[in-house]
């Protein structure tokens, strides 16, 4: 008797915890929290936490509702900042610096009932928890458009005779050498490439997300060493300050570099958090499963390119951006279309080129732990599809056209 | 006679050792006097209730179990930092190198979790710790050695000493970067947690506590009741008392060096092993510096620098809520902080002065 007492009460707890699982938030009551690298001051942060206001607000979820952790570092303060929200009542975290990831997932692991989003990480898919995704724009189509923009000054600086058509090099300040930030500048460069097909590019790391001064210097390195357009993958206004200073045009991320750069910035790729945000909590309001992964571009309004400088982009620039706009909306156009670019030949690398230098096969992801991608084949339909398998880049080839500096 | 002497209006005379009731009560005062002016600041900056503020300071530093263990825990770290460095203050050797002893030993550590995954975790539990007390040790008795032998600058050595441990990490991660590329290591056997610091019961935040409480309790017999402890003591006074009293200087400096050290050691690896899982360039986190004041204002007592630290940490901690509950950032709290320390820095003074101020209608009596 006793034993099919407790038989049935465990029964009833194991139900109930299943019903808790897939039950409903009323939008009075959701709680949301949200742990970031750095604050409103800081460009990037700055961009998350004005989308998730934004797709509250769409939902009917006031601020109250909302946690915010700021200053986060990548270290073991973001699993206990996570603990802390999951511990106030939050029913969905979001974290949205890379190196927060295994963090953020050791919390997943103890409170299953709390879903867990991570932005630019790269485990959810082969993490085994139904609580914990990743979710990124696929902001290469936006830098792609922001090429496009760095393309057309670059024509206008040949014909006008400020330089020669071979002296057309760009530059960009990267972050970290991996395949995010690769993936990013290939994009950029393709579309500056499609209008200005003699440009070539260098691209330098500073090895952090946000340095001001350190992205300052490595602009102006770039521009010593004969860069005449400058573009960035990094965080702060340290790059435009130098372009600004130096007279050379520049394209930004995230935000409008205007107001740093008044004459020289050209406009800034960027993408849309409140995209995601409100897929997002709409699923936990609901009480429905959502996926690991989750990757949106121009079609679902999650990347845009910030306002064009009217001081500084030459005429017939937003008529082009719209068309190449439009033609990425409709497909029609494939940012990494392979027969657009080739890459050397490397030898047991993630992919394979036929004799021209065209990718014929690459691979996305990696199961044997050393790093090199072996499965997932994403050439397809003559493309390299970005973004498809997860949603992190996952672009990691240095193509033909551009030389990166590691040290 | 002597009206023509113009007295100041006050002078600073030293006080004889005043009772401990009358510190405590100074401090007190110099703490509430702290909290008052905090609350004008915040009024005149923010136009927020300071009680309101004071209210999340407390509730983001101890309001919540978890938070209370998280708080207690991180100054137990910083504590056990601060005792590397007390004996060497001890002994007048300025020791300002712990960032980068905890740093070596928490990349021991670290070397250890990631190349001895297959060990058995017996192995794993005694190597892990051993290897960052001996690398912690190592680099400790580089500049005691130095300075033994060749009287180097000790402030200097263990300065860029840290430069170099800082250096050494960044090439380590070099190797163990996860994934590559992004220059960070992440956590450590994230499946299996081989090598982290077991949980007693469900407490994961328990045992560095009691590992630091117990180091305390160690350093205090140690410094007061052995032969050892008070080498280091006359060191400190005079070296020449030192030399007559026939102890080896030598021996002393570089044997206590090998003990501050080891002490980093172990706060690295309670770092590496039981709290961030993970070895990067910052998980010191500038902890060897504040770990400085903490032994200061804690007067080379590992019992007050309990309380030092403790109040440290509940800062930092409240710092983080106040920022989420009422968008103010990091620097409010360093406001804050900064003028809580004015203040307790400051009434250091009142213990050990007092003013004596012109007392004209009294000047006959003491004719």
């Amino acid at each position: 008797m006793k034993k099919l007492l407790s038989v049935l009460l465990t029964l009833c707890m194991v139900l109930g915890l299943t019903a808790c699982a897939s039950a409903e938030v009323s939008t009075a009551d959701i709680k949301v929290g949200m742990i970031c690298i750095g604050d409103e001051n800081e460009g990037y942060s700055a961009n998350h936490i004005n989308g998730l206001v934004k797709a509250a607000e769409s939902l009917g979820i006031s601020k109250d509702q909302i946690t915010f952790k700021y200053n986060i570092p990548e270290t073991e303060a973001a699993y206990e900042a996570a603990i802390d929200l999951a511990e106030q009542g939050c029913n969905i975290i979001f974290a949205n610096s890379f190196g927060q990831e295994t963090y953020v997932a050791l919390a997943a692991e103890e409170y299953p009932e709390i879903e867990f989003c991570h932005a630019t990480g790269t485990t959810a898919m082969n993490a085994g928890l139904t609580n914990f995704h990743n979710y990124f724009a696929a902001i290469y189509e936006a830098r792609y458009v922001s090429g496009v923009v760095a393309g057309l000054k670059l024509n206008e600086m040949i014909e006008s005779g400020k330089i020669t058509a071979d002296a057309a090099k760009m530059g960009y300040v990267g972050a970290f050498p991996f395949a995010e930030v690769i993936s990013g500048f290939t994009s950029f460069y393709l579309g500056a490439r499609s209008v200005c097909p003699t440009v070539t590019m260098e691209v330098r790391y500073t090895n952090s997300w946000g340095d001001m001064a350190l992205e300052k210097e490595t602009a102006e390195a770039l521009i010593a060493d004969g860069c005449v357009l400058i573009s960035q993958h990094a965080d702060t206004t340290g790059a435009p300050t130098a372009c600004e200073a130096a007279g050379v045009p520049c394209v930004g991320y995230n935000i409008s570099m205007i107001p740093a750069a008044p004459t020289q910035a050209l406009t800034s790729s960027a993408v849309n958090w409140a995209a995601y945000y409100a897929f997002a909590i709409q699923n936990v309001l609901d009480g429905t499963t959502f996926p690991a992964d989750w990757s949106a571009g121009y079609v679902e309004g999650a990347v845009y390119v910030t306002e064009l400088n009217e001081a500084a982009v030459p005429a017939g620039t937003a008529e082009k951006v719209a068309e190449v706009e439009k033609a990425i909306k409709e497909g029609t156009l494939k940012v990494f279309d392979v027969s657009t670019f080739t890459a050397p030949a490397v030898e047991g690398g993630s992919y394979t080129v036929d004799a021209d230098g065209h990718l014929t096969s690459a691979f996305a992801t990696d199961t044997n732990g050393d790093w090199v991608a072996d499965t997932n084949e994403v050439v397809i339909d003559g493309a390299f599809s970005e973004s498809s398998v997860q949603s992190a880049p996952y672009f990691a080839i240095i193509i033909d056209g551009i030389t990166a500096v590691t040290e | 006679m002597n009206a023509a002497v113009k007295e100041p209006l006050f002078h600073v005379v030293k006080r004889d050792r005043s009772g401990w009731a009358r510190g405590v009560l100074v401090r007190v005062a110099a703490i509430v006097l702290a909290l008052i002016v905090s609350a004008v600041v915040i009024v005149l900056l923010t136009g927020m209730n300071p009680l309101h503020v004071y209210a999340a300071l407390y509730d983001g530093a101890v309001g919540t179990s978890r938070r209370m263990w998280i708080t207690l825990r991180d100054a137990s770290i910083l504590l056990c930092i601060g005792f590397a460095v007390m004996p060497a203050f001890r002994m007048r050797f300025w020791n300002v190198g712990a960032e980068g002893q905890v740093l070596v030993g928490a990349m021991a550590t670290a070397a250890v979790m990631i190349y001895g995954r297959e060990l058995p975790a017996w192995a794993m539990y005694t190597l892990c710790p051993l290897a960052g007390i001996a690398a912690g040790a190592l680099w400790g008795v580089i500049p005691a050695f130095f300075k033994a032998h060749w009287n180097t600058n000790e402030t200097l050595f263990t300065l860029m000493l840290n430069y170099i441990a800082t250096q050494l990490v960044a090439f380590g991660i070099i190797f163990w970067e996860n994934p590559p590329g992004s220059n960070s290591v992440g956590l450590i056997n994230a499946k299996g947690k081989m090598g982290w610091l077991p949980s007693i019961g469900k407490n994961s935040y328990l045992l560095p506590i009691l590992i630091v409480l117990a180091l305390a309790l160690l350093l205090f017999v140690y410094m007061r009741y052995t032969k050892q402890g008070y080498e280091i003591s006359v060191v400190g006074e005079s070296e020449n008392t030192a030399y007559y009293a026939a102890i080896n200087v030598k021996r002393v400096i570089i044997r206590t060096m090998a003990i501050c050290g080891g002490i980093a050691g172990i706060a690295g690896y309670l770092l590496a092993a039981g709290v961030g899982h993970t070895i990067s360039t910052g998980l010191a986190g500038g902890r060897g510096f504040t770990a400085i004041v903490v032994a200061w204002l804690g007067k080379l007592n590992p019992f007050s620098m309990m309380l030092v630290a403790f109040g440290l940490v509940f800062m930092e901690k409240g710092a983080l809520e106040i920022a989420s509950q009422f968008n103010l950032n990091e620097n409010a709290s360093e406001i804050l902080t900064g003028i809580l320390l004015f203040f307790i820095l400051g009434c250091e003074f009142f213990i050990n002065y007092r003013l004596e101020f012109r007392k004209r209608e009294r000047e006959g009596v003491k004719a």
